[in-house]
Order: C-alpha cells, then sequence, then structure tokens
C-alpha cells in the first residue's frame, strides 16, 4: 500500500513536468486529484484499513495528496506566466513611434504677462479693471495734468480718431497708456481704491524692432487714507520680488511724470549682467521696468477725490519688456506677428 | 544735455568721483546715460610746437615740418599749407590709435616713408582725433598749451549725456547741472556776477522794443554792441560747443549758444543794421506772412504764432529760429542781442506746427523762467565784448509785462512724513532746499518756502516733498505694504470670462495670436464683415499708413491673414484665435468696444503621419468647438440659421443666447477663403463675449445625480430630406421622462427612398422617483412615434 503510493507520487510528479498546457493540466488534475482518482480512494478506504496500518496510510496519503496540490500550483503558475509571455510577444509594438496628436493650444506671451502681474496685484487686494482704448482727449491727458502743448505730449506721440463729437472740444483718440483709465477709476469708483488695468495702448510711430504702434501696459492705482510713498516702494518691490525672483535687486529712482509728485522709476538689476554692465541695459547694470509715483494732488482734485484727506499711488508698466527680457526676444514686432513658429515658444 | 565735466567744474567742485556723481545725478532723476571721455584714446599723444617747416624735396604740396616735443624733436611730412612756424599741434607717435579722416574707422599709426623721407609720427587734425568732423586742416591749439604734456592731460575731459525731464528746463544748462551737483555734494556753488564796460551811446537811443502781444512774450531784454570784429571763436569755446554736440559757427553766435548752454537762457543776435527803423516789435505774424528762417527755408505762418519784427518785416520767428536775412554775417559790426521769454504752450504750438524744433523752442516750451534773461544777457555781453571786441551801449532794454512776483509755498514737515512715509526733521529739510537754493522762512508749525526763480517747476508743496526726497535719497524711504483693509471689490468679471474662454479653447488646441486693432479698407473688404453694411469703420484722422487706418469693427480680417500666413509654412491642422476688442462708432460718443473672440480651424487634410492623414476640416468641427465651449461655459446656446456674408451660405449658424444673436460659426465662405488665399477648409467663429457675459454666471445650482437606473431605447426614423435633427430632437426631448436624445446615425441612400433620409436615436427615459417599467417607456415611444408621424411625417425604418 504504502508502495503504491510512493509510486503514484512519483508518477504523478513526472507527469505533470512533461504538461505544457491548460487542458493537459486540467486532465492530470481529474486523473490524479479528482473524484474518482486512485489517490482519492485511497484516502476514502483508510476506515477499512486495519487500525495498525491506518496512521501510517493516513500519512503517507495526505503527504501525497499535499505534494501534487502544490505541484499542481505551480505548474498552473508556470503556465499562465508563459502565457502572458506569449501574448506579450505577439502584442509588442514599436514603442519608438509617435503618439497619436493632439493639437496643442497655446496663451499668447503678451497675455501670459497680463495675468501672471494680475495675479500678483490681486493677491494684493487689487482688483482688475478695464477702461475704452479709443478715449478722449481729457482723460489721456488733460486730466493727468497734459495740457494742449504740454511738452510731454511729445513723448507720447497720438494717433487721433476721425470723429465728429457733439462735444466739440473734446477730441478723441487712442489712449496712449493705460493711465488714462485712473481718472476714470477715479470719477467712478467708491474709495477707497485699489485696481490694476491692463491693455493695449497706440503710438503714432513707425514700426521697427523696438517700436509699434499697438503695444500693452498694465496700470495700477491705490487711493485711501495714509498711503504713502512707503506704501508704493513696498507694493512694487513685492511684485518684482515675485516677477523676477528673490535675488533680484530692486531701484528706485527719481523721475517725472505729469500725473505724479514725487515721481519714481523702478529698475531691476540687468538680467544679463547683473549690475555689471552689458549691452542689454546699456552699460548701467539696471533695467527700468516702471514708472510710478504719488498721484499729483491735480488729479485727485479734478476727479473729485479730496487730497487733504486721502493720498493716492499710481504705476505704470510696459508690459512687451517684461517677456523680451525673460526670454531674450529681440524684436517687440514678433508679437504681432501671429507666427506660430514664435508663439508655440512659449 | 551734454555737459563737460571741465566746464561743470568751474562752478562746482564736486567732493565726491566721477562714478558716484553721474550715480547721485541719475538717482535724484537727472539721469547720466552715455559719458563719453574725450582722449580717452590717446595714448602718445603729446603737445607739440612748430620750430620748421621746410618744403619736401619731392613734392610740391608736401612740407617737412619739425616739431619741438619737450625732451626730442621730430620730423614729419605734412600736407596743411596753413600751418606756421610756432603753432602748437597735437603730435602723435607711431603706435598711437587714431581715426582715418576719409574712412571713419579706427587705426594705429605705422612709420612710414612718404615721398622717400620717413615721418616719424603725425601731426592730426580734429577728426583724427575724433573731436569733430574736422578733417582738413591740422588742429590749432591755443599758445598756452604746455609742450611735451601729454594732449589727455590737456585737452581731455569727460561728457556726461543728461538725460533731463521735460518738467527741468534749469537743467539744460550747465549751471543748472553744477546746482544740482553742488547739493547732491553738499559744496558751495560759484557763479561770478558778469561785469563788463558799457561806455557806448545809451541804449534807449539807438532801439526802441514794442511788445504787441504781452499774452505770448513775457519779457524782452535786448542789449547792444558795436564796433564789433566777426571772426573765429578760441579753441577753447569751439572744443566746449563740440563737445555739447554745437557746430562752431562765429564769435557772436558762438557766444550765444555758449551761454545757452552754460545758463540754459536762449539768446538771438541780430545784425543791427538789418533792423529796420531801429525797432523791435513782438507782435503775432500775419496770416499766411511768408518767413524765410536762417536754414533758408520758407515758411508760411499763421496768426497764432509769435514773431519778432522790425517796422517792415519778421526777422525771427520768436522763440524757435531767426530770421535768413538779419542773421550776422561775416560784414557785420553791431549786433542787437535779445534775451527773451516767451509763452511755453505758444512755442511748441508753433514748432509742432512747422516742424520745426531748435535748442531755443526746446527750451522754451518746457517752461524757462523769464528771471534768467538778464543775468544771460548780461554774461554773453560780457564774452562778446572779449571775443568780439567793440561797445556796449550803455545800459540794456527790459521790457517785462508779464512780471509776478515769487509765491511762497507753505509746507509742513507732517505732509513730508504723510506723503513718503518716513519723517525727516525740519532741520534737515531746510538744509536741503537751501542747498537747491530755495529760500526758508521757518515758523512754529511750517516752513515758508519760495523757490529760486530758476525753478520753473515748483508750484506746490508735493512738489517740495519730492526736492527733499531726491536730495536725501529715495533709499532712505522704507519698504512697507498697503496696511489698511482691502476696499470693497467689485469685480467686472468680463476679465474673468475672457479668462475662461481663452483657457477653453486652448484646451481644444487653440494657439492665441494678438494682432493690431488698426487695419486697411482692403483688408476689412476682403473679410466682407455685416459691419460693412450698417456703419462705416472708425477711421484714424492721422494714419501713419493704409494698412494701419482703420479701427476694426471685427477680428476676422486679422485672424484670416493671420492664418494665411502660418499656411505657407505649417502643415496639417491650424487653430489660432484672438480674444480683443472691435470698435462700433457711436454717434457723437465713444465707440462701442465689445470684447469678442475670434477662432479659426483648419486642417489641411495633408499632413503625411503614420497613423493616417487628417481629416479636412468642416462645419460640424466648428460647431463643435462652439458647443463646448458655451457647456464649458454653462451658457445655454441656440443654434439658428445664418446669414453671415463672410460664411458657407448654407453651411453655417448664428448662435443665440437669450433670443439675442451674439456670434457666427461656420465655414468660410469661398469667395473670402479666395480673397485671402486660403485654399483648404476652414471654419471660423466670432462671438461677442460682452454680450455672453450676463449670462455667463458661475451661480450654477446642484442637480441630484438620478439613483434609479435609466432606460435606454434606439429607434431609427425615416424622415423628408429637410427635416432638420432640430426638429425631431424639439419634439422628443419634450416629452416627460426623457432625460436625453443623441443622434448617432443619419444615412440616405438605398433602402431609404430617395426624398428619405434616415436618422438614429438614441433615447435615455429617466426618472428621479423611481425605476421606470418596460410598459411606461413603451407608451411614452408610442406617444413619440405618433407625434413624429403626425407633426414631420416620420415612420419608424424597418
Ligand atoms: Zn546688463
Amino acid at each position: 500500500m504504502l508502495q503504491q503510493l510512493e509510486e503514484l507520487k512519483s508518477n504523478a510528479l513526472q507527469e505533470l513536468a512533461s504538461i505544457a498546457d491548460a487542458a493537459g493540466l486540467e486532465s492530470w488534475r481529474v486523473r490524479y486529484l479528482g473524484k474518482k482518482s486512485a489517490l482519492n480512494a485511497v484516502l476514502r478506504g483508510i476506515s477499512c484499513l486495519p487500525l495498525n496500518d491506518r496512521r501510517a496510510v493516513g500519512t503517507l496519503a495526505n503527504q501525497t495528496k499535499a505534494a501534487l496540490e502544490d505541484g499542481l500550483q505551480q505548474k498552473e503558475l508556470a503556465l499562465r506566466e508563459f502565457d502572458l509571455a506569449a501574448i506579450a510577444g505577439r502584442e509588442a509594438v514599436d514603442i519608438t513611434l509617435p503618439g497619436r496628436p493632439l493639437p496643442v493650444g497655446g496663451i499668447h506671451p503678451i497675455t501670459r504677462t497680463i495675468y501672471e502681474i494680475c495675479d500678483i496685484f490681486t493677491s494684493m487686494g487689487f482688483q482688475v479693471v478695464e477702461g475704452p482704448e479709443v478715449e478722449w482727449d481729457y482723460y489721456n491727458f488733460e486730466a493727468l495734468n497734459i495740457p494742449e502743448e504740454h511738452a510731454a505730449r511729445d513723448t507720447m506721440a497720438t494717433s487721433w480718431v476721425d470723429a465728429e463729437t457733439e462735444r466739440g472740444e473734446r477730441h478723441m483718440l487712442l489712449r496712449t497708456h493705460t493711465t488714462a483709465v485712473d481718472p476714470r477709476v477715479l470719477e467712478t469708483m467708491e474709495l477707497p481704491i485699489r485696481v490694476v488695468t491692463a491693455g493695449k495702448v497706440y503710438r503714432y510711430e513707425a514700426s521697427d524692432a523696438t517700436h509699434t504702434p499697438m503695444f500693452h501696459q498694465l496700470d495700477g492705482l491705490a487711493v485711501d487714507k495714509g498711503i504713502t510713498m512707503a506704501d508704493l516702494k513696498g507694493t512694487l518691490y513685492e511684485f518684482a520680488r515675485r516677477f523676477f525672483g528673490e535675488e533680484r535687486r530692486v531701484r528706485f529712482r527719481c523721475d517725472y511724470f505729469p500725473f505724479v509728485e514725487p515721481g519714481v522709476e523702478m529698475a531691476i538689476e540687468c538680467l544679463v549682467c547683473r549690475g555689471a554692465g552689458c549691452r542689454l541695459c546699456g552699460n548701467s547694470g539696471w533695467l527700468e521696468i516702471l514708472g510710478a509715483g504719488m498721484t499729483h494732488p491735480g488729479v485727485l482734485e479734478r476727479a473729485g477725490v479730496d487730497s487733504q484727506v486721502y493720498t493716492s499711488f499710481a504705476f505704470g508698466i510696459g508690459l512687451e519688456r517684461l517677456p523680451m527680457l525673460r526670454h531674450g526676444i529681440d524684436d517687440i514686432r514678433l508679437f504681432f506677428g501671429s507666427d506660430l513658429r514664435f508663439l508655440r515658444q512659449f | 544735455m551734454k555737459v563737460p565735466l571741465k566746464w561743470l567744474q568751474e562752478y562746482v567742485a564736486p567732493s565726491v568721483p566721477e562714478d558716484d556723481l553721474a550715480s547721485k545725478l541719475t538717482m535724484a532723476g537727472i539721469e547720466v546715460g552715455e559719458r563719453q571721455a574725450i582722449g580717452g584714446s590717446w595714448e602718445k599723444i603729446v603737445v607739440g610746437q612748430l620750430v620748421s617747416v621746410e618744403p619736401h624735396p619731392n613734392a610740391d604740396r608736401l612740407k617737412l615740418v619739425t616739431v619741438d616735443l619737450g625732451t626730442e624733436q621730430l620730423t614729419v611730412v605734412c600736407g596743411d599749407p596753413t600751418l606756421k612756424l610756432g603753432d602748437k599741434v597735437p603730435f602723435a607717435h607711431v603706435g598711437a590709435t587714431l581715426i582715418d579722416g576719409r574712412s571713419g574707422e579706427q587705426f594705429h599709426l605705422k612709420s612710414a616713408k612718404i615721398r622717400g623721407i620717413a615721418s616719424q609720427g603725425m601731426l592730426c587734425s580734429e577728426k583724427e582725433l575724433g573731436i569733430s568732423d574736422s578733417h582738413e586742416v591740422i588742429m590749432v591749439l591755443p599758445a598756452e598749451a604746455p609742450v611735451g604734456v601729454p594732449l589727455a592731460d590737456y585737452l581731455g575731459d569727460t561728457v556726461f549725456d543728461l538725460d533731463v525731464t521735460p518738467n527741468r528746463p534749469d537743467c539744460l544748462s550747465v549751471i543748472g547741472i553744477a546746482r544740482e551737483a553742488a547739493a547732491l555734494t553738499g559744496q558751495p556753488i560759484k557763479i561770478n556776477e558778469p561785469v563788463y564796460n558799457e561806455g557806448g551811446t545809451p541804449i534807449e537811443r539807438q532801439v526802441a522794443i514794442e511788445i504787441k502781444a504781452p499774452d505770448l512774450c513775457s519779457r524782452y531784454c535786448a542789449g547792444l554792441i558795436t564796433g564789433i570784429k566777426i571772426a573765429e571763436s578760441p579753441p577753447w569755446l569751439q572744443q566746449r560747443l563740440l563737445a555739447c554736440g554745437m557746430r562752431p559757427i562765429n564769435n557772436i553766435v558762438d557766444v550765444s549758444n555758449y551761454v545757452m548752454l552754460e545758463y540754459g537762457q536762449p539768446l538771438h543776435a541780430f545784425d543791427y543794421n538789418q533792423i529796420r527803423g531801429q525797432k523791435i516789435i513782438v507782435r503775432r505774424a500775419n496770416s499766411d506772412e511768408i518767413f524765410v528762417t536762417l536754414d533758408g527755408v520758407e515758411r508760411k505762418l499763421s496768426q497764432d504764432m509769435l514773431v519778432i519784427a522790425d517796422e517792415q518785416r519778421a526777422v525771427a520767428l520768436a522763440g524757435v529760429m531767426g530770421g535768413l536775412d538779419s542773421e550776422v554775417s561775416p560784414n557785420t559790426t553791431a549786433i542787437l542781442l535779445e534775451s527773451a521769454n516767451f509763452n511755453p504752450a505758444n512755442i511748441h504750438h508753433t514748432s509742432r506746427l512747422l516742424w520745426l524744433t531748435s535748442e531755443a523752442s526746446m527750451r522754451y516750451e518746457r517752461g524757462i523762467r523769464p528771471e534768467l534773461a538778464v543775468p544771460a544777457l548780461k554774461r554773453a555781453i560780457q564774452l562778446m565784448l572779449q571775443m568780439a571786441g567793440g561797445e556796449a551801449a550803455a545800459g540794456f532794454i527790459d521790457v517785462y509785462p508779464g512780471r509776478q512776483e515769487p509765491t511762497p509755498i507753505l509746507l509742513s514737515p507732517e505732509l513730508v512724513t504723510q506723503l513718503l512715509g518716513v519723517e525727516f526733521s525740519p532741520d534737515q529739510i531746510v538744509t536741503v532746499l537751501t542747498s537747491l537754493g530755495f529760500n526758508c522762512e521757518r515758523s512754529a508749525s511750517e516752513i515758508r518756502v519760495t523757490p529760486p526763480y530758476w525753478r520753473s517747476d515748483i508750484t506746490i508743496a508735493a512738489d517740495l516733498v519730492e526736492e527733499v526726497a531726491r536730495i536725501i535719497g529715495y533709499d532712505r524711504i522704507p519698504l512697507t505694504m498697503l496696511s489698511r483693509p482691502i476696499p470693497k471689490q467689485d469685480p467686472k468679471p468680463i476679465f474673468r470670462l475672457k479668462q475662461q474662454v481663452m483657457h477653453s479653447l486652448v484646451g481644444y488646441g487653440f494657439q492665441e495670436i494678438i494682432c493690431f486693432s488698426l487695419t486697411s479698407r482692403e483688408a476689412l473688404n476682403k473679410a466682407q464683415t455685416r459691419a460693412d453694411d450698417d456703419k462705416p469703420p472708425l477711421r484714424l484722422s492721422n494714419p501713419m499708413t493704409t494698412e494701419q487706418e482703420f479701427l476694426r469693427p471685427s477680428l476676422r480680417a486679422s485672424i484670416l491673414t493671420a492664418l494665411a500666413a502660418n499656411q505657407r509654412h505649417e502643415e496639417g491642422v491650424i487653430r489660432l484665435f484672438e480674444v480683443g476688442r472691435v470698435y462700433l462708432a457711436r454717434p457723437g460718443d465713444l465707440p462701442e468696444e465689445p470684447e469678442m473672440v475670434c477662432g479659426v480651424m483648419s486642417g489641411a487634410g495633408s499632413k503625411k503621419s503614420w497613423h493616417g492623414e487628417d481629416r479636412p476640416v468642416d462645419f460640424y468641427d466648428g460647431k463643435g468647438v462652439v458647443e463646448a465651449l458655451f457647456q464649458q461655459l454653462g451658457v445655454a446656446a441656440k443654434f439658428e440659421k445664418g446669414q453671415d456674408n463672410g460664411l458657407h451660405p448654407t453651411r453655417q449658424v448664428a448662435i443665440a443666447v437669450n433670443g439675442q444673436t451674439i456670434g457666427v460659426v461656420g465655414e468660410l465662405h469661398p469667395e473670402v477663403a479666395q480673397a485671402f488665399e486660403i485654399s483648404v477648409p476652414t471654419c471660423l467663429f466670432e462671438i461677442d463675449l460682452s454680450a455672453v457675459l450676463p449670462f455667463a454666471s458661475d451661480h450654477r445650482m446642484f442637480q441630484p445625480i438620478a439613483r434609479f437606473p435609466a432606460v435606454v431605447r434606439d429607434i431609427a426614423l425615416v424622415v423628408d430630406k429637410d427635416t432638420s435633427n432640430q426638429q425631431v430632437t424639439d419634439i422628443i426631448s419634450s416629452f416627460p421622462m426623457v432625460s436625453q436624445v443623441a443622434v448617432f446615425d443619419v444615412y440616405s441612400g438605398a433602402p431609404v427612398p430617395v426624398d428619405k433620409k434616415s436618422l438614429a436615436y438614441r433615447i435615455r427615459f429617466q426618472s428621479i422617483e423611481r425605476t421606470l417599467t418596460d410598459e411606461e417607456v413603451n407608451d411614452i415611444q408610442q406617444q413619440i412615434m405618433a407625434r413624429l408621424a403626425t407633426e414631420l411625417g416620420v415612420t419608424l425604418r424597418n
């Protein structure tokens, strides 16, 4: 009996080794481990055996069953791995071929710059407002202390709109700076105010590598009790820190704009030479980034804001210059050329 | 404004190195740009004196010149016939770097044989030294030039090129900059009162001045010098003019220019003998008065321009330019010297209308002060007597209708703190202002400040605050953050809507472009936009080119131009969009400026790829983009038959929101495509975002997700050929329990009759309250079929 079991085990395992597919394995299982198998018959017949033999036969029969089941499991595993490998081999592809293309869109670098700067200022409590691009002479110039024949008008060559107006002496023009939105904001919004506005501005100028008749600016205005130039410096410094990076040095110097007093120009350390002087910065080591100042009392009063009670600061940033500096773009006309070979780079 | 430092140092001795001075001026508002070093490259060039001039043995036109250099004497060959024994000249040793007189290129001087004679160096012209363009003659140095000394030590200088802001005409002068330098470096300024002998006949007996337009001429001063001799100015004066970018002419003109550069006051010298009637009349020009300015150009004047005239005719365009026939000539023996003050706006106006700017007009239009007229006049007379001899008439004429007493400004130290956010003591404030020439009287709480006469830019207390801040230094102002509560937000959500639209379109593979708002008549015609029909587009009154003449009433022309341009180098799918304003004229008011989005998509269908070729774009691609966009915006858009001239007549729809048409989408009209040279199928959409804005609310209420399963039925219908999908879906979706209806097949051809087509729909029936039974659904479906049959003659297929 015991010997029969040993033989059964060795035959079964030998046979198992030569099985190559799932069907063979199943018939093997039925033959050796199924209900009608010899081993099962032995196990069922144990109770009929003499008491003396029961233990030895029972032990060996159970060991044999365990061995066969173990062998079955391993064989199953081996066969599955083999099958998977076969499938993988059959289904292999050239993984170096390109994927099915999706059309890839993108935001214009100027728009991206506007969003980035607006995000910085909105996080400081400024809200984004808009104003007209076709504007009255009054808002673009007079309300900002730039009357007719003021020398400052020469620096902002103006495109005039050919339109009959009932308002007579008030001429229509393409705004030369987004600062034109400031007097409108002062006239209409409730105090205190913190706003930024971004958009297109126009100059009567021929195109070249550094000029286009249309470009973009962003202006900011804050009006409240107790606003100081220290607040202006702090706000602009925060902007520069976030936009140009923590390490970049910032310089504030006196400058003149008719609508602010005192006036400020902010420059950052040159992106190329870091202050040593190079062609980009005209050997000064600094790059002018924006103009700003404490809003001139005349501008506030003209718009009905009491300059004895409220103080205010304003700033204006040319937007093309920033991506030009950041990406090393050497021709401003590229922004408005709609060339995908340019735009897709950003 | 160019300022040679040696000149500046005549008035102030800045205690700091050149770099620091440049930096201080820049920080204080007068930006130092280029810094030109005169003589920076003058190595191996020294002052020499001619000790012999002999003819060249082999050339008639050349000379052998021996030059004493102090320690040695060298002989060179020279072609300048005007050189005399004893002249002092710049001598370049072999190895010196010079500028070639003809080509303007730098070169290194080598020893050379000229016509058989060795030349051991070279005598230099001004051009060869880089001082001026003069190359005809060798530069002759003043007699006091020390022989043997390096030329750079004797003539070298640094010239600051300053960017003076329009509010500071006083800084368009060497003395003005000296005053700034003095205040910034804590040094005193020294300006000598000009003195001269005035021995002649009292001026009143020789000339009369009348101001007929006192609103345009606040002051007119004149001096008179007789018996002068016109000649060249001395070299030092010529050098200074050249360093400042002005060309020397003769001693009288040069002195007027020199004093203008020194004091900032324009001066004009008339040939006294050309002033008819010995009378100067300051008057408005007659209309169409013809006047020839000294640049020889004949100009037609108008009544709003001011002229200086004698009894018969205009002799100068006031404050802008003198006249040709009264200018100082080599034969002039007596001059009338004008030092006047004119209305800045009027000078600006005249100069702008005539396209004529000058050093004088530039100063007048920025508003120099009338007080400047007398000191500058005296200084000019002093120098003219020195340079041109003659005799000054006794006294000078001073007609001063615009005299204004200086107005003191009250400045409280609190205002300084209030504006700057940092406290300066009254002592500090007074010290700064005094150093700039302001007169300060202190009381308990305020400082009474009277600006010096040369400062035309100081009118209010805030101006004084800037003076304090810029001299003490903007660096001294701390950095603080706005500390008050954030103001009430009153959002204008168009900015957010634009951002949403852009992000959606970028997600659909569109690239944003930005085009010029100005366009040409031709481009507008090509796009055949609807705006052509109603209102003409706004035109500029001064267009730079016809390409940039009209404000665009639609974004289409520019985006189609951009598409065509990109198709020249781009294969396959191109998707572009622009978000921008269009300008629609309104009578008597600013135009309306709605924010628009315009997109184009074209698939060339020719891009070779291993995935197969792209399918050409059609109407449904464009409509799909618009549908997706409105779904993302949460705006219910309806599509109606479109009538847009620029789009394909039968492959376009108008987009309607809340019953109002707010845009279009469709295939490009074949003629428009041809006009823009677009050869592949193209879809275009244009949507008025300002009109969408009121409906693009973020306020959406949550809808519970249905808990009960949907019953899905597919039905294939046979309908008349011209029945639209919309007609069918409108009926189906009007039934209760129909939660969704979608067309999934469109078919025509056998076995469907020729005048019919087949549409297949998948309908989802769903209740939010319970599970629907088959019987219920069957019942609804029968009702649907019945209505489709009666209203549209629809039958079930098979
Ligand atoms: Zn640099």
